[in-house]
């Protein structure tokens, strides 16, 4: 853990644990957010959704600190990202963030069991602790047999699901998901949410889910649509 | 739908007679399937007797069909609440929520409004049957993926209606 300030801080219910104010991202003439608001408190699952080129992904990638925002605040957990230096933003990102893409993303010369070890090795815990700890995320979401197979040999879904442990492994506070289930089938990609919305909930880890498909927004508790760059908390609707 | 809901928000724009309630009615929303008499005097009786429309001025020679109908303060406060209020989440429930979207835009309101508010009661619905269907056996499960599938078919809809909300305003007001 990086953040100051005792374990329990930020899961208190209620509590916000990340969240973002004003945000205004223009990429050469073309806006990608427009005063964007997001927040999220320890435990929840948002969905952001919207249509394609709407902004969703550069929210995601402000709120994670991967994008520095042109103007607009993003505050975690009482700091604002914006003041941290390169490497607190780097350090914040490997110790209390977890990130699952599209497409896995997993390193193909590792195996899967080392691939989900991996955060936990640069965070520098000794490589049979973080394989152990590795194999027991690997239980959870259900691929044990895949743990010494790499990323080529294995099935899309099975791919997901280790992407999905390596995200969770480090006990993040937030996990971002961006389409997650994209590339999976409908059967694969509904189990992929359940195994990743049921660890999240029980670790207390946020997560922001960036998804189109309302099937996978509905594993969310409330959703945010974006629209040419602006956002709308659908819970206070109606 | 709604006919007499229909009735009133098209008698927003100005009184009109029952004939040209039933041909507005047929051109806009009726698709193949015009109104017959019986059910647009039968409405409009209704609505009267509810206080939601009255009759502005009948012409010489007598007959339903000659009656002139406005809307009433009543009639508009009931149109206002019908077309805030999301509708209930079930199959093929384009046709009202169309109705309801031209008339939003007929009568200057919100249509964007109204399509989120119907988008959150869907999610709120397919939230509701996930977490059913998490905790269900696999007959629960399957019943609820035949709901959630038709549930994302509508919410695909509200979606590309959104995203051409500027071109149907200008088709319907022109």
């Amino acid at each position: 853990m990086t953040e100051a300030g005792s374990a329990d801080d930020g899961r208190r219910a209620g509590e916000l644990l990340l969240v973002a104010t004003a945000l205004r991202k223009t990429y050469g003439h073309t806006p990608a957010l427009d005063n964007a608001d997001f927040s999220i408190r320890p435990g929840e699952v948002v969905a952001v959704m919207g249509p394609s080129g709407s902004g969703k992904s550069t929210l995601l990638h402000c709120l994670a600190g991967i994008v520095r925002p042109d103007a607009g605040q993003v505050r975690y957990r009482h700091r604002e990202l914006s003041e941290m230096s390169d490497a607190e933003r780097s350090a914040l990102r490997r110790g209390e963030f977890g990130f699952v893409f599209q497409f896995g993303q997993l390193v193909p010369e590792l195996t899967c069991v080392e691939n989900v070890a991996l955060p936990l090795r640069l965070n520098g815990v000794k490589r049979k602790e973080a394989e152990r700890r590795a194999t027991e995320w690997l239980d959870r979401l259900e691929v044990t047999d895949v743990s010494a197979k790499r990323p080529g040999e294995v099935s899309g879904g099975q791919g997901q699901r280790v992407a999905v442990a390596r995200a969770l492994v480090t006990g993040p506070r937030v996990v971002f998901a961006d389409e997650p289930t994209g590339a999976l089938d409908s059967l694969n990609g509904e189990r992929v949410m359940e195994l990743l919305t049921a660890a999240a909930r029980d670790t207390q880890a946020a997560v922001v889910l960036v998804t189109h498909e309302a099937r996978v927004a509905a594993y969310s508790d409330r959703e945010v649509v974006v629209r040419d760059g602006r956002s709308r908390d659908l819970e206070h609707v109606a | 739908m709604s006919i007499g809901h229909t009735f009133l928000g098209l008698l927003e724009s100005g009184p009109r007679h029952g004939y040209d309630l039933k041909r507005t009615f047929d051109a806009r929303f009726g698709h193949d399937r015009p109104l017959a008499y019986g059910q647009v005097y039968s409405t409009l009786a209704r609505l009267l007797k509810n206080g939601l429309v009255e009759v502005e001025g009948i012409e010489p020679g007598g007959g339903p069909e000659r009656k002139r109908y406005a809307i009433t303060d009543a009639g508009i406060t009931d149109v206002e609440r019908w077309l805030a209020q999301p509708e209930k989440p079930e199959p093929y429930l384009h046709s009202t929520l169309y109705t309801k979207v031209v008339l939003a835009l007929l009568t200057g309101r919100s249509a964007a409004e109204l399509l989120d508010t119907q988008r959150a009661e869907h999610l709120r619905l397919m939230r509701e049957l996930t977490r059913r269907k998490s905790g269900g056996d696999l007959a629960d499960q399957l019943v609820c993926d035949h709901a959630l599938f038709h549930l994302e078919a509508d919410l695909r809809w509200l979606e590309l209606t959104a995203a051409r909300l500027d071109q149907l305003a200008k088709e319907v007001t022109k």
